[in-house]
């Protein structure tokens, strides 16, 4: 296969490797002027950012989602667990804003604690998946030899299985169960088999930025002099890689969010009583809820299309940010 | 070429062989495949036994696995629990998918480089931001809800479009393929416009004005051929993607194709059904993507001389 197909979502170039010791991907060619701090990859990337009004908004919703997850009574004091079938269906008014739903649940306060699903299962999948993947990555790289080829071929093997298919069979094997399992177990099981799946694209990224360094006179005179390979790595490759796995792995999360929806919304993912974005959005739809109550449908989707956006975006950013080549 | 075309084969042979192990392993080794056979109730031990026997599942793993693979290669798929072949099921699917598959690649390409031109060409200006601003919208709106709402607003409210595709016919296939084909639609005119933007910077396209020629001749013959490469690629990977949005896209409108048929599956916690649809859209995405790593050796000389 191709190396094209390194990230789902990232078309674009992915931010270079830098090959020089200190990182400055700008590293002027004449000595900084008088007064002049010599200026450091960070240093240049958010004096970048700073201008960007994309970063700012992306910044503010990632925010004001990260709060929603981890405190939603600040939002609502409403009980989202508390339903009243008498007033199923209802349109948004004073007292529910957002309508309630078939079961006369509040939807603005399920939206609002549907952020929790959403944002865990995001975080965990590209923890688990820049863990996995940076340490597979740096093997390949740095033994290269047999343990390459055998890692590569593993990773060609995961990345033949398409992200939702593959979570559909996985989830289905594994069900949670609605009853049973509790939400956390859930939540864990679903960015596992996203992980699971898709690791070796950041897998790809650290083989391939770690090659790259490695051959660099520093690097050379680092082992030289008597480094371990744990320090070689911690000290120069790591600190070289790590903006491109950044901007990979904020993409991906967007990605990764859309995708447990996704996999909620076929009934497969977090299962209900859990309260999550996709189970809301998949009660919703159905022709006969969509002309009944398209309230139901709008704001959940609203909202999840909103978290996706905020890290797609900042993503993309940082991405603009580190690559000078698109300055 | 010869070369190139019989390595690539070669390379697919241990992710074909991989690929299916992995399913399954995780399907009858790890996983309990007699989930759901017997409805909400577990099953007897009797059925348990003989359904183990049937499989092949008291053999030794790799056997079972061989065993498994020759089934595969015979198309066999393996009788779901209403006593219908899969193979049978999906031969009588597919070309409804097939048809919604084609329209939404077809539609994707066409807007996709258009737009992906256009932004690549006036770099920077309004149309730039334009396109730059709607893909990154479209990208975030999980397929799902673009489905729902395309079905609310064109189907129910305005009526320009059927609100489900029961029949399959293109006329009622126009929606499902726009919705289908919307979030590859942006990734194509973001890829088109990158690849643009960066041939543009090429010597040879210097050289091209520097010799006089026009605009228009410069990047209508020499940038974009070239900037069409990944394009092509990209759309074998996408097939996974349109796959997966199939799914949802048949759900939504009660399409009677592959996707709807899985769906019904996972409903109906009909296991064979699920895993054999699964190995097998798998199987012809990892082929098409043979087919495409082929012809982008015809494409681009480059690859297959190395």
């Amino acid at each position: 296969m191709t190396d094209t197909r390194d990230s789902g979502l990232d078309t674009e170039s992915v931010v270079p490797v830098t090959t020089d010791a200190g990182g400055g991907l700008e590293a002027p060619l004449s000595a900084p002027a008088k007064g002049e701090k010599a200026r450091s990859l960070g240093t240049d990337a958010w004096d970048e950012l700073r201008r960007r009004p994309m970063f700012w908004i992306s910044a503010a919703l990632i925010l004001f989602f990260g709060l929603m997850a981890a405190f939603p009574q600040l939002f609502t004091s409403t009980d989202p667990t508390v339903a009243d079938l008498s007033k199923a269906r209802e349109a948004p008014s004073a007292d529910a804003w957002f309508g309630r739903d078939g079961q006369g649940y509040d939807v603005y306060a399920r939206t609002i604690y549907g952020a929790r699903a959403s944002i865990l299962v995001g975080v965990f999948a590209t923890l688990f998946v820049a863990v996995i993947g940076s340490l597979v990555g740096i093997i390949a790289g740095y033994r290269a030899g047999w343990a390459d080829s055998v890692l590569s071929r593993i990773a060609e093997i995961f990345l033949g299985i398409p992200l939702l298919l593959g979570g559909i069979l996985f989830l289905y094997i594994f069900p949670n169960d609605p009853l049973t399992t509790p939400f956390l177990v859930q939540v864990a099981k679903v960015a596992l088999v996203l992980a699971i799946l898709g690791w070796p694209t950041i897998m790809r990224l650290m083989r391939s930025s770690v090659m790259q360094v490695k051959p660099n006179d520093y690097v050379q005179a680092a082992r030289a002099l008597g480094a371990s390979p744990t320090r070689i790595i911690g000290a120069h490759i790591l600190p070289n890689s790590m903006a491109s796995v950044i901007v990979v792995s904020t993409i991906n999360l967007g990605a990764y969010i859309a995708i447990e929806a996704t996999l909620s919304y076929l009934g497969i993912g977090l299962q209900p009583p859990a309260i999550s974005w996709g189970i809301q959005i998949s009660e919703a739809s159905g022709i006969g809820m969509i002309r009944a109550a398209p309230h139901m449908l709008v704001f959940p989707s609203i909202a999840l299309s909103l978290t996706v956006l905020a890290f797609i975006m900042l993503g993309d950013v940082v991405r603009d940010a580190l690559d000078p080549r698109l300055r | 070429m010869g070369k190139y075309i019989i390595r690539r084969l070669l390379q697919m042979i241990p992710v074909i062989i991989g690929v299916t192990f992995i399913i399954y392993v995780a399907v009858f080794a790890l996983g309990d495949p007699t989930v759901g056979r017997c409805g909400e109730r577990p099953c007897p031990e009797g059925y348990i036994a003989k359904f183990r026997a049937d499989y092949n599942l008291d053999k030794p793993l790799i056997v079972q696995y061989l065993l498994y693979m020759g089934n595969l290669v015979q198309g066999d798929l393996g009788t779901n629990f209403f006593g219908n072949k899969v193979v049978d099921e999906l031969a009588a699917r597919w070309p409804t998918t097939l048809k919604l598959g084609t329209m939404a690649v077809i539609i994707e390409s066409v807007i996709g480089i258009t737009a992906g031109v256009l932004a690549g060409v006036r770099r920077g200006k309004f149309i730039d931001s334009l396109v730059t601003v709607s893909t990154l919208l479209l990208i975030s709106i999980p397929i799902f809800v673009i489905g729902s709402f395309a079905q609310l607003i064109f189907g129910v409210r305005l009526g320009w479009f059927p609100v489900t595709a029961t029949q399959g016919t293109t006329y009622q296939l126009i929606l499902p393929a726009f919705v289908l084909a919307s979030a590859s639609v942006a990734y194509i005119a973001r890829l088109m416009r990158a690849n643009l933007a960066e041939n543009l910077r090429a010597d040879y396209v210097r050289t091209a004005k520097a010799k006089g020629l026009t605009n228009r001749r410069t990047i209508g013959v020499h940038t974009l051929r070239n900037s069409l490469i990944p394009v092509i690629t990209f759309i074998g990977i996408d097939i996974g993607a349109l796959m997966g949005g199939a799914v949802v896209t048949e759900r939504i409108f009660n399409i009677n194709g592959i996707g709807n048929f899985l769906y019904r599956s996972i409903g109906q916690k009909d296991g064979t059904s699920v895993v054999g649809t699964i190995v097998c859209l798998v199987l012809i995405y990892l082929l098409v993507n043979l087919l495409v790593d082929i012809l982008y050796g015809f494409l681009d000389p480059r690859i297959s001389h190395d």
